[in-house]
């Protein structure tokens, strides 16, 4: 069987940070990537990113997606594409597939980072084709450069919402309203700023109520919702759409570390079921690491930073660093961290981290 | 009607007044200068970098807002197309005895030419005033960011943000 230092589930921003600093501390990293091309997301993100400096801020997000395949590249990480990966068996035997065949390779530590998928929402219509996740209509555009529809209609104000409206509008289609359940807009001001400036409504306290069309979408049904939210009679309002792009929030990808054995919590301020981890972003089995959205749905420029603390941690336990130059490295990744998460948008993630954190202190059961 | 930026995601006037991006009265009468409407605190200073006069102070924590030195600042644009929000403009009140000039993001295309005319926007999208397009920049240091001046008449200057796009389906 074959054999690897680190294997690291997952290419996109955090799985590449993550193999960037065990390279880089010299370690021997094979990445595993269940897509034809490494990156995530982060091809996707045709807008400049928030953030300082140091976080690559004023940098179209595909740019630094460059940057890190280069220097993976650079580096000699082993990058094995095309090759999902099913499980992972006793003494870290990662079962995964390839070219139609089963493959196996046994690694001393794992790093997950699978990231998140998007949630679904169900209303009469939602099967109809032309109803889609906002991230779909997003590799469309921005990958594939297909346009999904021409006059579209975006259900949730998060910043996937208001991102993928606003590259919907550049890429040429009209986006004819945005509308979101909760009283106030989820998303960056900023960004909702942008797509009014370009005539897009946001409807805030209305939810999607059904769609209509014979065999594919022809329009859509939104309603006014109260403070209960609960469906205002009367309040109905048919728009005239062939495409409905859902953006209502996304789920950590954490069936591998299921079938791993760690344990979880649930901390919905986060996305749902995450695999405890602390500050090393080690799990409760030993060796096993997890970064990026798996462990709580954030951003890539997090997501990032967190690949990189976990790849400085794993490369530490393997005697890469000392104690005193791992400590060094990973408190300057914490500062960076902390700096991403602060302010209104970022406290709450913040502390919900804190507290799924803490939960490790109590000596919890390890591997 | 609620208002605000977390309710119509376009800042209020209130929010804009309380925000410390905005050059005073006296700077606006003086020349081209920046005005930034960033009205949430979002971990984010590319602004503040990219200022070659230390006109715009973000500091630390980075979720500070920008607070712009009018006597600093120049007017040279440079931040307004930096910001990955889109919500630094740059103001010169009295271009004319009555026309003013607003340059702004602008990452759609096609570019409108220098010379033409063109239907400007407020914050809502919403058309106000027709306006003449005196320059557009898009430079390589900009990253695909182009920003383009309008000349408007003066009572617009603090309202015009934006121009109609043209709309391909």
């Amino acid at each position: 069987m074959k054999k690897t230092q680190v294997a690291i589930i997952g290419a996109g921003p955090a799985g590449l940070a993550a193999a960037i600093e065990i390279a880089r501390a010299g370690g021997e990293v094979t990445l595993l990537d269940e897509n034809h091309k490494p990156g995530g997301q982060l091809f996707k993100q045709i807008h400049k990113f928030f953030g300082s400096g140091e976080h690559r801020a004023g940098i179209r997000g595909f740019k630094i997606g460059e940057q890190l395949l280069e220097d993976t590249e650079k580096l000699g990480v082993n990058v094995l594409l095309d090759s999902p990966v099913y499980s992972i068996f006793e003494d870290f035997v990662i079962g995964y597939t390839h070219d139609g065949r089963e493959k196996a390779i046994q690694a001393e530590r794992i790093i997950l980072a699978t990231g998140a998928s998007e949630n679904a929402l169900a209303f009469p219509g939602c099967t109809l084709p032309g109803v889609m996740g906002a991230g779909a209509a997003q590799t469309m555009i921005n990958v594939h450069r297909v346009l999904p529809g021409k006059k579209i209609i975006m259900v949730g104000s998060g910043n996937v919402g208001l991102i993928v409206s606003y590259q919907l509008l550049q890429a040429g289609a009209d986006v004819v309203a945005l509308i979101e359940a909760a009283p106030e807009i989820g998303g960056y001001g900023v960004h909702a700023s942008k797509i009014r400036r370009a005539g897009v409504a946001i409807y805030t306290s209305h939810t999607i109520q059904e769609v209509i069309g014979e065999d594919s979408v022809e329009g859509a049904v939104i309603v006014g919702l109260d403070e209960e939210w609960r469906p205002i009679k009367g309040t109905e309002k048919f728009i005239e759409v062939d495409t409905v792009c859902i953006a209502v929030g996304l789920s950590p990808l954490a069936e591998l570390a299921w079938l791993a054995g760690c344990e979880f919590a649930f901390v919905p301020s986060l996305g749902g079921h995450i695999p405890k981890h602390d500050r090393n972003m080690e799990t409760t089995i030993k060796g096993l690491y997890v970064a990026g959205d798996l462990t709580g749905i954030e951003e890539a420029s997090s997501a990032m930073e967190e690949g990189r603390l976990a790849g400085i941690a794993c490369a530490e336990s393997l005697g890469l660093y000392s104690e005193e130059k791992a400590r060094h490295l990973k408190e300057k990744v914490w500062a960076r961290l902390d700096a991403l998460r602060t302010g209104p948008f970022g406290e709450r993630r913040r502390d919900a981290k804190r507290k799924l954190m803490d939960l490790m202190e109590g000596g919890a059961d390890i591997g | 009607m609620a208002k605000g930026i977390k309710k119509t995601g376009i800042p209020s006037w209130e929010e804009l007044k309380a925000s410390p991006g905005l050059p005073d009265a006296d700077r606006l009468e003086e020349g081209p200068v920046a005005f930034i409407e960033c009205v949430q605190e979002i971990p984010c200073n590319p602004c503040e970098d990219v200022c070659p006069f230390g006109a715009i102070e973000v500091g630390s924590p980075i979720t500070n807002l920008p607070k712009l030195y009018g006597k600093k600042c120049t007017g040279c644009g440079l931040c307004v197309a930096a910001c990955p929000g889109l919500v630094i403009f740059k103001v010169h009140k009295n271009y004319t005895d009555s026309t003013s000039l607003v340059e702004f993001p602008f990452e759609y295309h096609p570019l409108p030419k220098t010379g033409k005319t063109v239907r400007c926007v407020n914050r809502e999208g919403k058309f106000v005033v027709e306006g003449k397009v005196v320059k557009v920049r898009n430079p390589k240091q900009f990253d695909a960011t182009p920003l383009i001046t309008v000349e408007v008449p003066k009572k617009y200057f603090l309202e015009v943000r934006s121009i109609e796009r043209k709309r391909w389906c």
